[in-house]
């Protein structure tokens, strides 16, 4: 028994681990060499981290580019535009973007240096369920109002009063909010905060906020649903999302008194207010002048470093973005995007150009 | 038999030479090894992120109903009692219904290819990803509650359960989809515990004179108990930590209210929401929210701990 026993263990002794270890060798072997072969014919490969708002046009710049560019391959994930920066900063990522430009001292945090270039714009609308009522004019007390839980009925004569002839049931206006981070909290509570004192006093502006009133929704298809879902409801969300979705959007009031609705050229004429400070693309209108502005829109950025390490990937992100900043452009109104004025693409141009 | 010949209980010679490590209890202990440092890992990273909040709001981090991100003012109870009423009103409605189910399962009601189906497809829900509960919810239970929510503000508004105006992303709208989330855990673990209940004591109690649904409710339940006991505490842990559904249904609002027709957050919730876009004091409040979760979790199993030990010495006698 015990001799047999001893045979079979000296036996798997010998045979079993050559067997194995030749196996696995070869398996081994062949996995190196296909990665190798692999890695070799690899593409260069970007990765871009940020914003989620523009995450759609950005997907569409990347398919229609690598069409014609199969040399390069291009991975953008809508993480949030604070995850954006901070993947940034990190150095993980060879390009971010964000909905809200970054600070002084988040530039300063990136040794490599930062070029902001505003990539694409849009608008924010605020879109309402009232069956019956399609051309709600909203003064900016009353949109301020809301937001804030003053206007609580759409009866209301802060409501009543700009839209005469207009049937306006007496229900309870049920204001619907971005629970999630989002550009479009940011773009949305800063203009709130510019038109009305109270406001910036009770709320105040930024990526996330604490409202007196309504209900949340987790993204722009979460407050949709909420839009849809209730009478009496309104909520902000993008001009894009909007229009896909064929929701009935308020025009607003503008600094000028004009009531305007959210259109590509209504919100052209808002960026053209946008006044940057010399040698930085940054800054948005957040309560624009012109008679003929849509009240709320803003750019998108793209952050890029001043100087790539790897020069490759640094000239494939320069070649990227220029190709975003010119044929690019054209898919901004299609995708519910304002295309960015010629002299923005001009000053964008000029900025990636500074891009080593 | 020379000298570095060892014998082992149940007479296997192994030469000393031959003489190794029990791979398989080394294995055993790594994977136990590995699971408790996962979690003093997890905790640790919790807690050095939350560390600045921590010292910041203190214990009123759990007194605080403001939480306001662009003040840097954070207070987590609406979102703790958000979290724990969402589950217990989840449990209050899955808990009978779970049982039920488990009662109806392991009787012979039915013929047991049957049951098997049935049972299969209870189980069937546990399968199905939080985020496609949460498109249902939105299609299906938020119109409903909206309907019922409005008769019940209108006629009964005057309870402040019940009080408008109601909208349909709301505390009531996330419960009933939880109590639908764990009804599967619940089932399940009841059914098991059921089953093995031994039949000599049915027979028993048959024997004396009881008749089926005495011995349902005075023995087999009974004995039963510590297993279902053990079904609540996973229902309860798994409605608390669930946050995708949730998120989708209860409205996400920092706001207390007393009625479950208006809209409330929870902290899993929280963290889903602002997490993505968080930064500075912001990042390290919700990770004091997290540390929240995890121990009110903690608390949970611990009470459940507590009481299973109690039903188990109730039913170790009969056993």
């Amino acid at each position: 028994m015990i001799a047999e026993r001893k045979d079979f263990a000296e036996w798997r002794r010998k045979a079993t681990p050559m067997k194995t270890s030749k196996v696995s060798f070869l398996l081994f072997s062949t996995l190196v060499t296909q990665l190798l072969s692999w890695s070799a014919s690899a593409a260069t490969q970007l990765q871009g981290a940020g914003a989620t708002f523009p995450a759609p046009l950005y997907q569409r710049w990347i398919a229609e580019y690598t069409k014609n560019n199969p040399d390069v391959q291009i991975n953008y994930q809508g993480i949030g535009s604070g995850a954006g920066i901070k993947q940034f900063t990190q150095n993980l990522v060879s390009f971010g973007a964000s909905d809200a430009a970054m600070t002084d001292k988040e530039i300063a945090a990136v040794k490599q240096g930062v070029v902001l270039i505003p990539a694409t714009a849009g608008s924010v609308v605020l879109a309402y369920n009232l069956p019956g009522v399609d051309n709600l004019k909203l003064s900016r007390e009353a949109y301020a109002g809301i937001f804030l839980g003053k206007v609580t009925k759409w009866s209301d004569p802060a409501i009543a009063k700009t839209n005469e002839g207009v049937k306006l049931p007496d229900i309870p206006i049920i204001p619907c909010e971005r629970s999630d981070g989002s550009g479009t909290n940011f773009v949305f509570t800063k203009h709130l905060s510019a038109i009305s004192p109270e406001f910036n006093d009770k709320v105040g502006f930024g990526t996330s906020a604490t409202w007196p009133v309504g209900v949340g929704g987790k993204g722009n298809d979460g407050v949709t649903a909420l839009i849809k879902q209730n009478r009496g409801a309104i909520g902000y969300v993008e001009y894009g999302y909007a229009k896909n979705n064929k929701l009935t959007f308020a025009a607003l009031q503008n600094k000028a008194g004009e009531f305007v609705s959210a259109t590509t050229d209504s919100g052209l004429a808002t960026l053209a207010t946008t006044q940057f400070p010399p040698n930085l693309l940054r800054g948005w209108p957040s309560d624009p002048d012109g008679k003929d502005c849509y009240p709320i829109a803003t750019y998108t950025w793209l952050l890029l470093y001043k100087k790539y390490d790897n020069s490759q990937i640094g000239e494939a992100v320069k070649k990227f973005v220029n190709f975003g900043l010119t044929d690019g452009q054209k898919f901004s109104e299609e995708l519910g995007y304002i295309p960015l004025p010629k002299e923005i693409v001009d000053k964008s141009m000029e900025g990636l150009k500074t891009v080593q | 038999m020379s000298d570095n010949e060892t014998t082992k209980p149940d007479g296997m010679k192994i030469t000393g030479s031959r003489r190794r490590v029990d791979l398989f209890l080394v294995l055993t202990w790594l994977a136990s090894a590995v699971a408790v440092l996962s979690l003093l890992w997890i905790l640790e990273s919790i807690v050095t992120p939350a560390w600045p909040a921590i010292q910041k709001t203190g214990l009123g981090f759990f007194t605080s109903t403001i939480w306001d991100v662009n003040r840097d003012r954070y207070g987590a109870m609406p979102f703790v009692i958000g979290t724990a009423v969402s589950s217990l009103i989840a449990l209050i409605i899955a808990l009978p219904l779970g049982i039920f189910i488990a009662l109806f399962l392991s009787e012979n009601f039915l013929p047991l290819a049957i049951r098997q189906v049935i049972r299969f497809v209870v189980e069937l829900l546990a399968a199905i990803p939080s985020v496609v509960y949460g498109l249902w919810g939105i299609a299906v239970v938020i119109p409903i509650v909206q309907q019922f929510g409005g008769y019940l503000s209108e006629y009964l508004g005057f309870i402040p359960l019940f009080s408008g105006p109601a909208t349909g992303n709301s505390m009531l709208t996330a419960s009933l989809v939880l109590a639908l989330m764990v009804l599967p855990t619940i089932t399940a673990i009841s059914r098991t515990a059921l089953v093995v209940v031994p039949h000599t004591l049915r027979e028993g109690s048959y024997a004396i004179g009881a008749t089926r649904w005495e011995t349902i409710f005075r023995v087999l339940l009974p004995t039963a108990a510590p297993g279902i006991v053990a079904a609540t505490i996973l229902a309860f842990g798994r409605a608390m930590g669930e946050t995708m559904a949730v998120a989708m249904l209860i409205g996400n609002s920092s706001r207390l209210s007393w009625s479950l027709l208006s809209p409330a957050g929870t902290l899993a919730g929280l963290l889903a929401n602002q997490f993505g876009e968080a930064q500075g004091l912001q990042i390290s409040a919700l990770m004091y929210a997290a540390l929240a979760l995890v121990l009110l979790t903690l608390f949970v199993n611990m009470t459940g701990e507590a009481v299973l030990r109690r039903a188990e010495k109730a039913t170790a006698g009969i056993r």
